[in-house]
């Protein structure tokens, strides 16, 4: 087994106060829990007082197909069930029958606002396995496409965010901008979305000539529209009234349900993967962990915007400090040589062949990666049996275990809350539902 | 001196044709500018947001709302199952009627002069009339009973569905509309209080002398702000929107409704929001009047209340291209705790100098008493509000203790 290398964190968060909490998120009634056969019957009753109302997974503000269940006093919610599974395509049993290759490209559709982090989380994974050294100018690509990334998902929260709580000119902004990233990354991979761009063993792509301009231009143009989207939305009365004070969480329970990425960070508790676990190359950047204090609808949302800031720092030092050299590993067994060496070597041919049609084979054992996605831990485990296939292969998936927090929060607030928090946990289901 | 003139010496056929005239006049002109009003509010909204919106149909995408009027029309009428189906069928009806009904007392035109008895008319086959349906004496309130009666519209509609989410919407409808029709109707007091008649007619010409005979102090800013937020939250539109709330409710009341009936529902928000501007540049802008260039008087004043009334058409839709949402309870908030009390106060205050006037008090008196009453006015209201806040809280943590 090849253990995962991950130094002991150290946990700020009272460790009783954690159980403490565990103990009473199970039993304070908060989760309705309740079958569908009862929840009809509950529909059924002439009862004024209760009303079951299902939100999803037809409706607005569910982001795909997540459906929530509402016991409704009026308009108060008194207890709700997140249901998921409406988006379920067995990637992760799909996995086991695509080679580690071809594993790329089916994560890649998991997280579909950034796919480019489960690609790196799987690749990692798959690298940590192989025992494979990737050339530090893959390292470098994959963190300047990754925060890229993480620009353009926290840009996309920011316009559904601002969608769900009805300032809809606000989800135009966010989409404007993030499409600039997004044609960036066009130029880059190819493709807009599931780039399959991270690869194990380093990247399928040089950056192209003149990706320096592209990335300038980006830096130059998005810090005077966060400006603009701090004086449309923090700014404004209605808007901090609608999320301040909403859907609060405790780190204490926050950690307790498993909660990470901006919900856990906006707490307080500074917990961020870059910089805690790190990978890549973030020890050799410098960013800072932006952190809230009230674990509120709107440090979540202010985390957020914060965090593209952060996030093009780590951007702009990656443009400045790009090395040189190879994009992906040189170990034959792991990338397909070059085409024009197809022609010349007989080896080449077969290293070509045996990539493309068998895979190659990872060493037996087992293996977590984590990467902080914008939506928090992102983590790949494999298990390998040594065939070029995985065994098993699962991804934690942070939206999954966000959506915990959902009927923890959202007790006691209106619809609209509701609506606001549900935005604020920004799930994909995508990546909920594998 | 109020009263169409075409009345003055009995009423014979061509009056009633003339009536009909009007009448056929207004009804095609709302229609015809509701459709544009549609296009406007896309097109504005789009430019906001760096969109072009529709630019397909027509020049300009100018027939657009033309080409989903007959969409619409051919679209399948759904009613579901649970639905109470006499109503169903009847609240788009109330709806879109109320919107025309309403807009029967708005004077689109004759010219206004200051201190002239039969001013704003204009001679139509021959006959002096009003550019204005009606013109009954209690004008304003008939605009307040028929905005009241179009909540029946939005509120019967959710509740006919026999569907949740627009129960939800009826539900909020109607809180919605009894806390800001009262804002409403306050804000038209004062106006009605300076201009010392209910009829829309006479409201104009009390406005008529140009830019220093629009109320700008007395209702200018207070009751002006307050009949625009409280327009806003009774027409539904965006900030103020929780009754349709795509993102909550779907659409809230007009969830189940499809086909040509969601269309007069369609229809009606945009009808009232036209309606609605040009009362409010009735009651506040001096409506038709204003300078008079080149002779022209039968053009100028029709043009400079359209041009007024474009103003307000946009404000609307800067609205709904900037503001979130406010939540339920904080539109009540608003209602209850700011416009209804700020405006009582200003009614106070205005009704007291103008009392003093008329009876010739002296001036530091009627001051010094005015200030002690309105402060003792706000202080009685911060305690009512005081013990509401602490009665709430008390009722919640007993719920809490109880265990929600």
């Amino acid at each position: 087994m090849t253990a995962t290398e991950s130094a002991p964190v150290e946990v700020d968060v009272d460790t009783d106060e954690m159980i403490a909490s565990r103990r009473r998120l199970l039993d304070d009634g908060k989760v309705l829990r309740l079958s569908e056969i009862d929840a009809e019957q509950v529909a059924g009753d002439i009862d004024d007082e209760r009303m079951i109302i299902n939100m999803g997974p037809q409706h607005p503000s569910t982001h795909g197909v997540l459906r929530i269940m509402f016991e409704l006093q009026g308009e108060t919610v008194v207890r709700s069930k997140p249901i998921i599974g409406y988006l379920h395509t067995g990637m992760e049993k799909t996995a086991e029958d695509l080679s580690y290759l071809q594993g790329c490209t089916n994560v890649t559709r998991m997280d579909y606002a950034s796919n480019l982090f489960t690609e790196l989380s799987f690749s990692l994974a798959v690298e940590k396995l192989l025992g494979l050294e990737i050339p530090e100018r893959a390292t470098w690509i994959r963190m300047l496409m990754t925060e890229l990334n993480r620009m353009s998902s926290h840009l996309l929260f920011l316009a559904t965010n601002g969608m769900d709580l009805g300032a809809v000119g606000m989800m135009l902004y966010g989409w404007k901008e993030r499409e600039d990233v997004l044609r960036f990354f066009e130029s880059v991979t190819g493709l807009r979305m599931n780039h399959n761009y991270i690869r194990p063993g380093g990247v399928a792509a040089d950056l192209h000539d003149g990706w320096e301009d592209g990335v300038a231009r980006l830096l130059a143009g998005l810090p005077k529209r966060l400006d603009e989207f701090d004086i449309l939305m923090t700014g404004q009365p209605i808007w901090r009234d609608r999320t301040q004070g909403i859907g609060v969480i405790s780190t204490e329970d926050a950690v307790a349900l498993g909660a990470t990425g901006p919900i856990l960070r906006s707490t307080g508790y500074a917990w961020d993967l870059r910089r805690d676990m790190p990978y890549l190359a973030y020890p050799d950047v410098d960013f800072d962990v932006v952190v809230g204090t009230y674990g509120d609808t709107f440090d979540r949302f202010a985390i957020r915007l914060n965090e593209i800031r952060e996030s093009m720092r780590i951007v702009e030092q990656c443009l400045e400090r790009m090395p040189s050299g190879d994009y992906r590993t040189d170990d034959r067994k792991v990338t397909p040589p070059p085409r024009a060496r197809i022609d010349e070597s007989m080896e080449a041919l077969i290293h070509h062949f045996k990539i493309f049609t068998e895979g190659y084979t990872v060493p037996e054992g087992e293996v977590y990666a984590a990467v902080e996605s914008p939506r928090g831990e992102l983590g790949c485990y494999i298990v390998s049996d040594g065939s070029p296939k995985p065994q098993r292969m699962h991804i934690r998936g942070p939206s999954f275990v966000n959506l915990q927090t959902l009927p923890h929060v959202l007790q006691g607030g209106l619809i609209a809350d509701a609506v606001a928090v549900i935005s604020s946990v920004d799930p994909i289901m995508g990546e909920v539902d594998r | 001196m109020f009263g169409d003139p075409i009345y003055r010496d009995g009423v014979d056929w061509g009056d009633v044709a003339l009536m009909g005239f009007k009448v056929l006049l207004a009804f095609v002109f709302l229609l015809v500018a509701t459709m544009f009003m549609v296009w406007f509010e896309r097109k504005v909204v789009g430019d906001m947001q760096n969109r072009i919106g529709p630019n397909v149909a027509g020049p300009w995408g100018l027939l657009q709302t033309f080409a989903d009027g007959v969409k619409f029309f051919f679209k399948e009428d759904l009613k579901p199952a649970n639905s109470d189906p006499l109503i169903f069928r009847l609240a788009p009806y109330l709806s879109a009627v109320t919107a025309f009904v309403a807009f029967a007392i708005v004077p689109v035109g004759g010219v206004f002069r200051e201190g002239e008895i039969d001013t704003g008319t204009v001679t139509l086959f021959g006959k002096e009339t009003y550019l204005q349906v009606a013109d009954p004496p209690i004008g304003i309130l008939l605009l307040l009973a028929v905005s009241s009666i179009a909540v029946y519209g939005v509120m019967l509609a959710g509740w006919a569905s026999g569907s949740k989410y627009p129960l939800l919407g009826s539900v909020r409808a109607s809180a919605q509309a009894i806390s800001y029709e009262a804002a409403l109707g306050l804000s038209v007091v004062a106006v009605v209080l300076l201009a010392g008649t209910l009829s829309t007619h006479g409201i104009v010409a009390e406005q008529a002398g140009g830019l220093r005979s629009w109320f700008w102090l007395a209702t200018g800013v207070v009751p002006f702000g307050v009949f625009l937020i409280a327009a806003t939250a009774e027409l539904n539109r965006p900030p103020f929107d929780l009754v349709e709330a795509e993102q909550e409710l779907v659409g809230g009341f007009h969830t189940e409704y499809s086909s040509i009936r969601f269309a007069l529902f369609f229809l009606a928000e945009f009808m009232n929001v036209i309606t609605m501007s040009a009362i409010m540049v009735t009651l506040f802008f001096g409506g038709p009047a204003g300078p008079i260039f080149f002779g022209l008087d039968w053009l100028w004043p029709t043009v400079w209340f359209f041009a007024k009334v474009l103003v307000f058409l946009f404000v609307f839709v800067w609205f709904r291209a900037t503001l979130p949402r406010l939540r339920y309870d904080q539109l009540m908030h608003l209602g209850w705790k700011v416009l209804i009390p700020m405006m009582l106060g200003w009614l106070l205050v205005f009704a007291a100098i103008r009392q003093h006037r008329l009876d010739n008090v002296d001036t530091a008196v009627a001051i010094v008493v005015g200030l002690v009453l309105a402060i003792g006015a706000t202080a009685l209201l911060m305690a009512a509000f005081s013990a509401g806040d602490r009665a709430y809280e008390r009722e919640n943590t007993i719920k809490d203790e109880v265990g929600g």
